[in-house]
């Protein structure tokens, strides 16, 4: 186990999408100023703020718990929303099930879950119907 | 290619970010998808879209994306632009459609990044 050198924790709300990426801003911001690797804060950045966005659109926003530790970061996002009927096809590159209003604003291209795993090291995704999700994802130092 | 560069090519107006011009951009891409915005990572890039929400912003400032040049005319409100603004991302304004201006940009000798 690894003593935690940083804790980080947001509520992301659900009610207005022009706010969705103040997590990872704050995330991105503090990363830099501890003088974490660029590449590292770069796919840190990323997985969250598709992360976020996820929460936003799908699931009535939820919990972000970013752990910081002295060889990797460990993001929790966790929510109470509807639940990921099908992760294999959520996790297949296109497939969406994003409201028009969403997609109006340039999301919902079926890109965020591949592209959570592709810039993470690790991912996990516990996910149960009509009680919530939680996505796991670790990016090692 | 330096900012002011392509504020010139493309006959573009500062919406803010004034005093980044002389930033230089290593490569660009066009796209009114953020999703695949998220996609292709590069540093130092420039961002052609005609999206004007707040979110073109915070995906310009995950992905380290300098300069956001928004085509067909589209002013984006005070509020991502003042997002824009806190960020020190560079916003210019250009009435070239995204098929033109990236081919001006292009034959001027910026490059997609890798994978784009």
């Amino acid at each position: 186990m690894n003593d935690n050198i940083m804790t980080l924790k947001y509520c992301v709300s659900p009610e207005d999408f022009t706010r969705a990426g103040e997590a990872s801003s704050d995330t991105k911001n503090k990363l830099k100023k501890m003088g974490v690797p660029p590449e590292v804060v770069r796919k840190v950045s990323i997985a969250l703020y598709e992360g976020e966005i996820n929460m936003v659109i799908h699931a009535n926003g939820g919990e972000i718990t970013v752990d910081i530790t002295p060889d990797k970061i460990i993001m929790i996002l966790k929510d109470i929303g509807p639940g990921i009927k099908d992760i294999n096809k959520a996790m297949q590159a296109g497939y969406s099930t994003a409201p028009d209003a969403i997609r109006a604003l340039g999301f919902g291209a079926g890109m965020g879950l591949p592209n959570m795993k592709k810039f993470s090291d690790e991912m996990d995704i516990q996910t149960i119907i009509d009680v919530g999700t939680t996505v796991t994802m670790i990016v090692n130092l | 290619m330096l900012l002011k560069e392509v504020k010139e090519l493309l006959n573009a107006s500062v919406l803010t970010g004034e005093d980044h011009l002389e930033r230089q951009t290593h490569s660009a891409c066009g796209a009114d998808l953020l999703s695949d915005v998220l996609v292709h990572v590069n540093n130092q890039s420039l961002l052609l879209t005609g999206l004007c929400n707040p979110q073109v912003m915070r995906t310009a400032e995950m992905l380290d994306i300098i300069c956001v040049v928004m085509v067909r005319g589209k002013i984006p409100d005070e509020n991502t632009l003042e997002l824009a603004k806190e960020r020190d991302i560079c916003v210019l304004a250009t009435n070239y459609t995204m098929f033109t201006a990236s081919g001006i940009l292009y034959s001027a000798g910026l490059r997609g990044g890798t994978g784009a």
